[in-house]
């Protein structure tokens, strides 16, 4: 399931949806991104994400797909906001839910590095120095060229 | 054809989208690219790196080979940065 939404989210309420009813959960891993107060040395006092509204939606939708496609999940979840945000504000959650907690632990890394690179959404950091576009970081096309020739569970 | 700009190609544009309608040897992404830039200095100076410009058709990534036709949407845009 796959949410962008300019609104705040309630990480153990969205949680607890995920799995309500469920007995045949094991496992469930979540990672939250929060906005940063510095970034290159520079002080940040808020960001705009901006996206791009239908692409966005339907690249969530594959990578969600994809993760379930590699591991036996239960449930995903994928919730991006955009808008202005400021320091200490939440950015992006994602939780999977798996009868294991490996595949659990594996597909929630893979689907925050995945959408890191493919999700259209682009930051506007305001610095002290003025409004800037964030640069996309080579690290984290490493991060998701990772993922793409390995098979879940292999190392 | 939608051409729709985002980030900072939005910003050294200075428009969010445009609706055109090149001439029909405008096939592919890369005579398309070549096309807009001539359009004025402003979509010349957005564009002058390629290799930093990331390209949508229909909502799905493309390269410079890829064919365009009227009635796509077409989107660029730099890599992107969000999570």
């Amino acid at each position: 399931m796959i949410r962008v939404q300019q609104e705040d989210f309630d990480i153990g309420a969205e949680i607890a949806a995920l799995t309500e009813g469920r007995r045949d959960v094991g496992g469930v891993a979540s990672f939250v991104g929060l906005v940063r107060d510095v970034a290159g040395g520079e002080s940040v006092g808020a960001m705009t994400l901006e996206h791009y509204p239908g692409m966005t939606e339907k690249k969530l939708q594959e990578i969600d797909e994809e993760a379930n496609r590699r591991w036996p999940l239960l449930a995903s979840l994928i919730i991006h906001r955009y808008g202005r945000l400021e320091p200490g504000d939440r950015i992006v959650l994602v939780v999977t839910a798996s009868p294991h907690r490996q595949a659990a632990l594996e597909s929630c890394a893979f689907l925050i590095d995945w959408l890191k690179t493919k999700a259209p959404f682009w930051k506007l950091e305001e610095t002290g120095a003025g409004a800037q576009w964030v640069d996309a970081r080579d690290s984290d096309a490493k991060a998701t060229d990772r993922w793409v020739a390995r098979k879940p569970g292999a190392e | 054809m939608r051409v729709l700009y985002f980030a900072w190609v939005k910003s050294k544009v200075g428009i969010g989208e445009e609706q055109i309608d090149p001439p029909a040897g405008v096939a592919t992404v890369g005579s398309l690219l070549d096309w807009l830039s001539q359009r004025s200095a402003k979509h010349a100076s957005a564009l002058a790196n390629r290799s930093v410009v990331r390209v949508a058709v229909n909502q799905e990534y493309v390269g410079a080979d890829h064919p365009v036709k009227p009635g796509d949407e077409v989107a660029l845009f730099p890599p992107v940065t969000g999570g």
